[in-house]
């Protein structure tokens, strides 16, 4: 086996595992044998931001917040797409240019449809 | 023990000899990671210090942690409010030990041109144990990095046993800092017994 041309590579190999463990191994025994422990209320409280946490995170969301969503959509996600399609206009057949018309109609319809409603009113 | 004559002797034959406890304070001292927060003006400088200019990480403290929970270090850099320190202390309530304090400026260690103020506690040490104090308004990076290697110095002059062992050794040490509310007229209680002791005033 010790005449293996591998043999030094895995000798190599147990050396750095060694050095990589050793450490974490100490620094666990250390903190099992001779630091003690002091949790505390406080200290164990999941919220790290200074404040206290309040209420409850399975809360529900007030539905009119998907006005937002369509808002963001319409103004985003469109110039997100508009701009490659922009860029490679002069290279597109008909289909792509309708699909686009088509996708580019449909966010047009929900800014309509969002208007009609008011929501574009600042109040 | 080795003696400290011995100890050079042998290091200049290339023989190096250390103890354990030289060896846990080394690294305990070598990588002090702060707390990634600022309370004001000072904080500007505190940041200066982690900059390439300044450069705290030649120290082993460049790491700032955005989470008590990974942070050694807590740099009260600036005016602590009476609004803020309840804050403050609960996130000193929340770093792992072993945990060490720099109160940075005149505001940090005295409440400084607020101090006769209304809205300014009058010093973070009335809750939390500071181990450094720095003087300035703001102090220069230098002065931070100063406090720095104080503390450094400060956990290499540490023996892991007996009296004066690192709090994180002592089972009996305080490991609970009562956080203050905002009472009627003051944060209550107005400091915590246990770090600070009311000054008497002789008149």
């Amino acid at each position: 086996m010790a005449s293996s041309p591998y043999f030094p590579l895995a000798v190599l190999f147990l050396a750095a595992l060694g050095f990589g463990l050793a450490p974490l191994g100490l620094a666990w025994l250390w903190a099992r044998v001779f630091s003690p422990a002091k949790p505390n209320a406080i200290k164990n409280a999941i919220y790290e931001c200074g404040l206290e946490s309040q209420g409850d995170a399975w809360m529900q969301f007030r539905s009119a917040y998907y006005l937002y969503a369509i808002i963001f959509l319409i103004f985003d996600v469109e110039a997100v797409f508009l701009l490659p399609f922009a860029v490679a206009f002069t290279g597109l057949d008909a289909a792509a240019c309708a699909a686009m018309l088509f996708f580019v109609l449909m966010l047009i319809e929900g800014l309509a449809w969002a208007w009609a409603k008011g929501v574009l009113t600042w109040a | 023990m080795v003696e400290e004559n011995l100890k050079i002797e042998l290091g200049k034959q290339g023989v190096f000899v250390t103890t354990i406890e030289e060896l846990y304070n080394w690294g305990r001292r070598s990588s002090v990671w702060p707390m990634q927060f600022g309370l004001a003006c000072c904080a500007i400088e505190m940041i200066a210090t982690t900059m390439a200019r300044y450069d705290l990480a030649r120290f082993g403290a460049e790491v700032f942690r955005p989470s008590p929970r990974q942070a050694d270090l807590m740099i009260i850099s600036g005016t602590v409010t009476k609004k803020m320190a309840p804050q403050v202390v609960r996130l000193y309530n929340q770093m792992a030990e072993p945990k060490y304090v720099i109160a940075m400026g005149a505001c940090a260690i005295s409440g400084g041109p607020f101090k006769q103020g209304y809205n300014v506690l009058k010093g973070i040490d009335r809750y939390i144990p500071v181990d450094v104090h720095i003087p300035g308004c703001p102090p220069r990076p230098e002065a931070l990095l100063q406090a720095f290697l104080t503390l450094q110095k400060k956990i290499d002059g540490q023996h892991l046993t007996g009296e004066g062992r690192p709090r994180h050794l002592d089972a009996e040490a305080q490991g609970e800092f009562p956080v203050p509310h905002q009472g009627e007229h003051d944060l209550e209680p107005t400091s915590n017994k246990g770090v600070w002791t009311v000054p008497v005033v002789i008149r």
